[in-house]
């Protein structure tokens, strides 16, 4: 690990400031479905800073799963040899998510829209002849349905955050208020979307994502620039704190052992 | 009844050209030394059923081998973009692939109902999202009982289902553990079953969280060593998570594909 004196705190990356506010996002105790890539980062990340206690439920049957390295896949052998439990697929699915088992369901997303809504199956063209073909649904529709709430993590920029998306692959709060009680759907819906610039959260009245807090260096400007609709921006957007020495050596020490079990030991 | 034979005779005679192909094992025991077979028997017409494709489904389209996938997932898992498959989706090469799309839950619940004799599966899922648009295999289903509105998939019922595990005994029962994933659901889904093994022991004694797939549900189990690499048997080997992240670059461009496929697959 690290040394935390070593650990150059003047500078971090505008990723590495949006892993650690979705890190934070992570209250103690709580149970998080977790998807590979960054949201596993920002999760194993609270787990060792402020959330000891966070359970870890990966798509791959493995629930309360505590590796020691970052896994590259959701089925990395470190998690079923660290986890409470593994159990199949469709238990994973149809015994833990779908009851509303799971506190926190993490996303990320190729395309989103001003009302959480995600795609990450098609990019231009039509479905059956895309201009870009994306990996498609995964856990991710099921994961937005039934989970208490959802935290989106994705970088801020025109070509994500778009004003209409090419396809529905995982619902937020569809065109309003009242879609998601109106599908049947049990879950919250998007408490909260991190991007590489600030926080965005719903409207309490109209569930549209508005811009609730910047990073620190980050402008409205900035973010109304890398939205494709016009942004609603709160009265007095707040500021996020800095990342810490401890969080980022935590983080850095995480990203660099990434699916090595031998250079994290 | 399960009969141990070659990897190549149980491939000759358990997949055909045109059948529907169910190989499993979610990132743990994906039976790549089978999928190489397929490959080198140069089968054709398959349907390609899986919940996450992975490099292993890449390299059979890549090759020609399928005309139609059923999945939930098609991306190199932590890397990034499966390029063999986009490439057959995104301009037709080598052969255009017809794609149904599901969500893992869908699949798994498909799978579910295949073992279970049903006709289809019912769950809360796709709610809200255009999938449902794409394929007819998505519909609405109200419950007899409350008259809440759910989501029934139809049944998966593979002609061949083809999976890893760890090991068998001489009669042919065969033992896995770790990440189970989908595979018990699969193989009792499917006609005839193939199960690549590690090895053939006396005994399968008892291991924490191991399932056993008794012989006589199966059809045919082949003796591999190492025939779930890149992946992974646990308790045998470790993922190659560097092959993985090596394979962005070799499936990025036609020829480097082709040629990477001839020399370590075909001869």
């Amino acid at each position: 690990m690290t040394e935390l004196s070593t650990v150059d705190t003047a500078t971090w990356t505008a990723d590495e400031m949006m892993t650690v506010a979705a890190a934070r996002a992570l209250g103690d105790g709580a149970v998080c479905f977790v998807g590979i890539g960054l949201p596993s980062t920002a999760a194993n990340l609270a787990r060792r800073t402020h959330a000891p206690n966070l359970v870890l439920v990966y798509e791959s049957g493995t629930l309360g799963a505590k590796p020691d390295f970052l896994p590259l896949s959701i089925g990395d052998g470190v998690l079923a040899e660290t986890a409470d439990s593994v159990v199949s697929v469709p238990e994973v699915f149809n015994y833990w998510l779908q009851p509303g088992r799971v506190d926190i369901g993490f996303l990320a997303a190729a395309q989103l829209d001003r009302y959480g809504n995600i795609n990450t199956t098609v990019i231009g063209g039509d479905y059956a002849n895309p201009r870009v073909r994306l990996p498609g649904a995964g856990g991710a529709p099921e994961i937005a349905a039934s989970c208490r709430e959802v935290i989106v993590v994705v970088r801020q920029n025109p070509r994500t955050f778009v004003d209409r998306l090419d396809f529905v692959t995982s619902l937020g709060y569809g065109s309003g208020p009242d879609d998601r009680r109106r599908l049947g759907l049990r879950g919250g819906g998007p408490r909260v979307v991190i991007t590489d610039l600030g926080v965005l959260e719903p409207d309490p009245a109209t569930c549209e994502l508005t811009l609730t807090r910047l990073h620190p260096g980050a402008t409205v400007e900035q973010a109304r620039a890398a939205t494709g609709w016009p942004l609603a921006v709160a009265a007095e957007p707040g500021s996020t704190q800095p990342p810490t020495a401890g969080e980022l050596a935590v983080l850095r020490h995480l990203e660099a052992t990434k699916g090595n079990r031998e250079a994290a030991s | 009844m399960a009969v141990i034979v070659p990897l190549h005779q149980a491939v000759a005679e358990l997949i055909h050209d045109g059948d529907t192909v169910a190989m499993e094992g979610f990132t743990h025991l994906i039976p790549f030394g089978a999928g190489h077979e397929i490959i080198r028997q140069r089968r054709r017409g398959l349907t390609l059923v899986r919940m996450t494709p992975d490099v292993i489904y890449d390299q059979l389209i890549g090759m020609g081998c399928a005309r139609r996938l059923v999945f939930s997932w098609g991306g190199n898992p932590g890397v990034g973009s499966l390029h063999r498959f986009r490439d057959a989706v995104e301009n037709g090469w080598p052969a255009p692939l017809e794609l149904e799309e599901h969500s893992h839950a869908g699949m798994a619940n498909r799978y579910v109902a295949g073992a279970s004799g049903l006709p289809f599966a019912v769950l809360r899922g796709y709610t809200g999202t255009d999938l449902a648009t794409q394929t007819g295999n998505i519909k609405p289903i109200t419950c007899p009982f409350t008259g809440e509105v759910l989501t029934a998939v139809p049944a998966l019922r593979p002609d061949v289902a083809v999976v890893h595990a760890q090991r068998a005994d001489r009669a042919g029962n065969v033992q896995l553990w770790g990440i189970i994933g989908v595979q018990k659901e699969a193989v009792l889904a499917a006609e005839r079953s193939l199960v690549t093994v590690e090895e053939v022991v006396d005994e399968l004694d008892p291991r924490p969280g191991a399932i056993v797939l008794p012989a006589w549900a199966l059809s045919m189990v082949s003796v591999l060593p190492d025939g779930s690499h890149p992946s992974y048997t646990h308790g045998y080997s470790v993922r190659d998570n560097d092959f993985y992240l090596a394979w962005d670059a070799i499936s990025r461009d036609r020829q480097r594909f082709t040629d990477w496929m001839e020399e370590h697959v075909m001869r």
